[in-house]
């Protein structure tokens, strides 16, 4: 939800990246309120998930200009575990898979991190099964998976729900949602949105990766941007997704070019 | 090589100080003379002399081994000192008349003894460089009947049953290293737990060698009679020079029927820097008779340091009924080489082994483990279940496994599976979008890797190995 005179979390300005030399960010411009829903879509390889994993501060990438300020500081300046206790998260596109730790075991260990970052209790495992069970109700996971290795055979659908749970367990200021939608049933979508929904708040800011319209019909979103080519080349609200599911991405691509050429 | 997976160093190794004490050191070199030179030194009776003789004879005989997948300059056997021990070797009556200087070694080197021992409930027997310098908890043991302390003590105070079972589990002639073992051990330890005594406490043997180019060639006798159980340590350390030392070992267990040994081993001996120079030579022997039926011989071995590991605690299940286990996790760092596993051999009927192996590797080391699962056609009925898994830290180290299995009896059962995983990138970096950081995340991930195994040490021991491998692999991922 827009408030009045609410704070910007996120500022990104002319942020370019590459990965193994190639240029994969252009040049990217994006401002994140707290309490605000972002959404940004674009087609496969336009750069989404480069964006989202440059945030989170991935080494593979390499950022070669521009600045990100996260509630007031250089990011950049945030080793990747730093950024994650100090409220950036990501739901991973593709979660990977760790066998042999348990996931019971990884959920307290993130959780008690980030809670002794913010000068709050941590929980002993008793506790901690206690609070997560709740949090799993939530969305409807079995228990069963607190005793398994971390995202090890899980089905697509139970990784994705399982980035949620953490994301439910962590509460971060700003979280990027990879593409969560994708792989997800209609039911198991329903049930996902409706967490990340009660998760929302004024004082936290979501932004949503994803190439379909379906999930803002259950998120719904306060700004929309178009992705390509490692730029947001459009920006809108809620009905651009809805004319982007009507008119198809080159629409915006076509009208982009025109404006240019005009 | 990618940017977090970069920065392989090994930390400093904690326990590389020399001891500054006056040793009685014979000079290098390997003949005859040496052996009896050895052997009147500790004043040993004629058929030990002729067993060492034996020995000598058929290892002149004997080529090193080649099919171990290591790398190593000749050794030469005549650069090496045979018998070093701390000055003066008057008897020691209790701990208090051990050198001021050697028990501050072992308290540097955290073994428990004096009331740490008690606390511990631990008996611990010291072997600094090649004689035992200590034996604790002996009398409290020998009320139950419980014989420990050193073997060449043993040989006098016990000649039949050293004489009985020496050399019965591993032969003479058995492989070069053991061999040479034979021919020129100075210390060890002796157990003997008599018929029905489950021995009241863990029994701990703390191995040292401290003074260069000397070899270290201890020899382990444990027996347990009909029922009677034991659960033994063994520790090792060695100060850092830039020589090799040899270190040569022999392991010897006997368990008679219904008689259980458990034997855990957390195994540190200096590795060599960064660059491979200097670090032990570890070729070891270990072999249990489970011998009687329903006897049950465990290995659990942590294998962190040495330059090089040539390894493989075996178990002959030869009772009926019994029970062979083999836990192992290697880790291999720098330019560490291991070559290890177990060796099999069923007998008996209805005999069962178990194999869980764990190779960690990182740096530019190479650790490969080697099985061999061996069904005799005597040995109906039994099962063996081998699961051997790698990790490889980096891209720099490899992995081998080489299982060999024989099966001459319809009615097994042999399962083998094997698994190699890397700690990628990725996972590290999944780890840290949740607040984890590289050095918290590895040892997670390893300590999952390894549970199946640190289940089976006993508690201050599985602690212990944690916290070795911990600093084993700090800083291989920056
Ligand atoms: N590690 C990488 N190595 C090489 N190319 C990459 C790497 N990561 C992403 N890319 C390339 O960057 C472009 C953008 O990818 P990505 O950010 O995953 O797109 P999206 O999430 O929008 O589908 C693609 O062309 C992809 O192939
Ligand atoms: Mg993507």
């Amino acid at each position: 939800m827009i408030y009045q005179n609410s704070k910007p979390l996120l500022e990104v300005r002319g942020l370019r990246a590459t990965v193994n030399g190639i240029e994969i960010l252009k040049g990217i411009d994006l401002t994140v309120r707290s309490g605000e829903v972002h959404a940004i879509m674009g087609t496969n390889g336009s750069g989404k998930s480069t964006f989202a994993k440059v945030l989170a501060g991935h080494s593979a990438y390499e950022v070669t200009g521009g600045t990100v300020m996260f509630e007031g500081k250089n990011l950049f300046e945030l080793a990747p575990e730093e950024r994650a206790r100090a409220g950036v998260f990501l739901a991973f596109q593709y979660p990977i898979e760790i066998p042999g730790v348990a996931n019971n075991q990884f959920l307290r260990l993130t959780y008690n991190t980030v809670q002794a970052q913010r000068g709050k209790d941590e929980l002993d495992p008793l506790e901690f099964d206690d609070f997560v069970r709740e949090k799993m109700k939530m969305l409807e996971m079995s228990p069963d998976f607190l005793d398994r290795s971390v995202n090890a055979g899980f089905s697509g659908g139970e990784k994705k729900r399982n980035e949620i749970l953490q994301m439910a367990l962590l509460e971060p200021r700003l979280a990027i949602l990879d593409e969560t939608d994708s792989g997800l049933d209609i039911d198991a979508l329903r049930i996902v949105a409706n967490g990340v929904n009660q998760l929302a708040t004024k004082d936290n800011a979501i932004i949503l990766v994803t190439h379909y319209q379906r999930l803002l019909n259950y998120i719904v979103p306060d700004y929309v941007h178009v992705m390509e080519s490692g730029r947001i080349i459009k920006t809108g609200g809620k009905q651009l997704a809805l004319d982007l599911e009507t008119h198809g991405y080159d629409w915006v691509s076509i009208e982009q070019r025109a404006a240019a050429g005009a | 090589m990618s940017a977090v997976l970069q920065n392989l160093v090994n930390q400093p190794y904690k326990h590389g100080f020399v001891t500054e004490i006056e040793s009685d050191v014979a000079p290098k070199g390997l003949n005859e003379d040496t052996i009896r030179m050895i052997s009147a030194k500790k004043n040993e009776p004629e058929w030990l002399l002729e067993f060492r003789l034996k020995a000598y004879q058929q290892w002149l005989t004997m080529e090193e081994p080649q099919w171990p997948n290591v790398k190593y300059p000749k050794i030469d056997f005549q650069a090496i000192s045979y018998y070093s021990a701390p000055k003066p070797r008057k008897k020691l009556g209790s701990m208090d008349e051990v050198d001021p200087e050697l028990l501050r070694t072992f308290e540097k080197l955290g073994v428990p003894m004096h009331e740490r021992a008690a606390l511990a409930g631990v008996a611990v027997d010291v072997i600094f460089d090649s004689v035992s310098v200590a034996t604790t908890y002996k009398q409290k043991l020998a009320e139950v009947g419980i014989i420990f302390g050193s073997i060449s003590e043993a040989v006098h105070t016990h000649p039949d049953l050293v004489k009985q079972y020496l050399g019965t589990v591993v032969p003479v002639g058995d492989n070069y290293y053991a061999t040479l073992n034979s021919a020129v051990f100075t210390d060890g330890s002796f157990c003997f737990i008599p018929k029905g005594v489950k021995c009241p406490m863990d029994l701990s043997t703390y191995f040292r060698i401290n003074t260069e180019a000397s070899g270290q060639f201890e020899r382990t006798l444990i027996i347990a009679e009909e029922g009677a159980s034991v659960s033994y340590l063994e520790g090792c350390t060695a100060p850092r020079f830039d020589t090799n030392q040899l270190h040569a070992a022999v392991v010897e267990l006997v368990a008679l029927d219904n008689a259980d040994i458990k034997y855990s081993t957390v195994q540190n001996w200096y590795a060599g820097d960064e660059n491979g120079i200097g670090g032990i030579f570890n070729f070891v022997t270990k072999r249990g008779l489970a011998k009687g039926i329903n006897s049950r011989i465990s290995w659990t071995q942590v294998e962190t340091g040495s330059a090089i590991t040539w390894k493989y605690p075996s178990c002959v299940l030869q009772g009926d009924n019994s029970v062979g286990e083999f836990y192992s996790v290697a880790v291999t760092n720098n330019h560490q080489q291991a070559d290890t596993g177990t060796k099999m051999i069923h007998i008996g009927k209805n005999t069962r082994s178990t194999i869980v192996s764990k190779g960690i590797s990182a740096g530019h080391s190479n650790n490969s483990y080697r099985g061999l699962v061996r069904i005799a056609p005597t040995a109906a009925g039994a099962r063996n279940y081998s699961q051997c898994d790698s990790m490889l830290i980096g891209d720099q180290c490899s992995a081998s496994t080489f299982p060999y299995i024989q099966v001459r009896n319809n009615s097994a059962i042999v399962e083998h599976e094997a698994s190699t995983s890397k700690i990628g990138e990725d996972q590290l970096f999944y780890f840290a979008q949740r607040g984890i950081g590289n050095e918290e995340a590895v040892s997670m991930i390893i300590n999952g890797f390894c549970k199946d195994v640190f289940q089976q040490l006993p508690m201050e021991f599985a602690v212990e190995a944690t916290k070795l491998l911990g600093f084993k692999l700090e800083g291989s991922v920056g």
